[in-house]
């Protein structure tokens, strides 16, 4: 029965930090907002006995991924105002009448078709500590993790190329 | 009353309905980033509940996976966007057309 309210409140946190991450008209206030709700994934993480996995989520999102997406707002755009007129007549609202449609018919498919319960394939309740994790990921899926080096190294490379390209300012040219 | 992986599906289903709406609305390429890493954190819901409801730990590593891809993908795309400002001096992706014709 805990679990339900806890479920309940920390739903709302993310539904509440999902929204100011659109609605934000600062960046800053969007970065925020992203990093409440990634904290609330991490508790239903922990909820659904995903410790390692919810480790993981705070470590690596909450710490390296939303720290990099502030160092770059403070960069280049925290005090530009953004532009809020329509380029595009109806955009808007078109948009978000395509977002809510998406929702529910997520949902209406979902509730036809997911799984609910354990009764599938009858097993009990997963523990996902770092030795299950890890046996799944070194044995079984040994391959892919490995594969993950080389998409690490690639995108380490192109970082380094992307800092050291150096574009022309519009006004040098000509 | 228990919670089912159902319901973190559904709440995945709304998280990711948001963070399109984020793609589709926004301006600041800085927040329409933002928006697809919500949604690939709740795709990363969605695995970690298919398996807790299977009973198969395949579910977190897939979300382990996702997350890799993600921190990556998030490196090489903010050294786009600060190359980018480096020339052009904005983040507002109505601006950055010179691809349109």
């Amino acid at each position: 029965m805990i679990e339900v309210f806890v479920f309940a409140i920390f739903a709302a946190i993310a539904i509440a930090g999902a929204l100011v991450m659109v609605i934000g008209r600062n960046p800053v206030y969007s970065a925020i907002g992203l990093l409440t709700t990634m904290f609330s994934i991490a508790v239903f993480y922990v909820l659904q006995n995903a410790h390692f996995v919810a480790a993981v989520q705070v470590v690596i999102y909450a710490g390296a991924v939303m720290t990099l997406f502030l160092f770059v707002i403070m960069m280049i755009g925290v005090d530009k105002k953004e532009d809020t007129t329509e380029q595009i007549p109806w955009q808007r609202p078109i948009a978000i009448a395509v977002s809510v449609g998406l929702a529910a018919v997520i949902l209406i498919a979902g509730s036809r078709a997911w799984i609910t319960g354990r009764s599938v394939f009858g097993v009990d309740g997963i523990n996902g500590t770092i030795e299950v994790v890890a046996d799944a990921l070194f044995g079984t899926w040994t391959l892919a993790f490995l594969s993950t080096i080389f998409l690490l190294t690639i995108a380490a490379v192109g970082t380094i190329a992307m800092a050291q390209y150096s574009p022309r300012r519009p006004e040098e040219e000509s | 009353m228990i919670v089912t992986p159902g319901w973190y599906m559904a709440l995945a289903a709304v998280l990711f309905s948001i963070g399109g709406a984020g793609v589709l609305v926004r301006r600041n390429a800085l927040v329409m980033f933002m928006s697809i890493e919500l949604m690939l954190n709740s795709v990363n819901l969605t695995f970690v509940a298919a398996g807790t409801g299977l009973g198969l730990i395949e579910g977190q590593v897939a979300a382990l996976f996702v997350i890799v891809v993600a921190a990556a993908e998030v490196t090489i795309g903010l050294a786009i966007l600060v190359a980018v400002f480096r020339g052009r001096a904005t983040a507002n992706v109505d601006e950055l057309s010179s691809l349109g014709g």
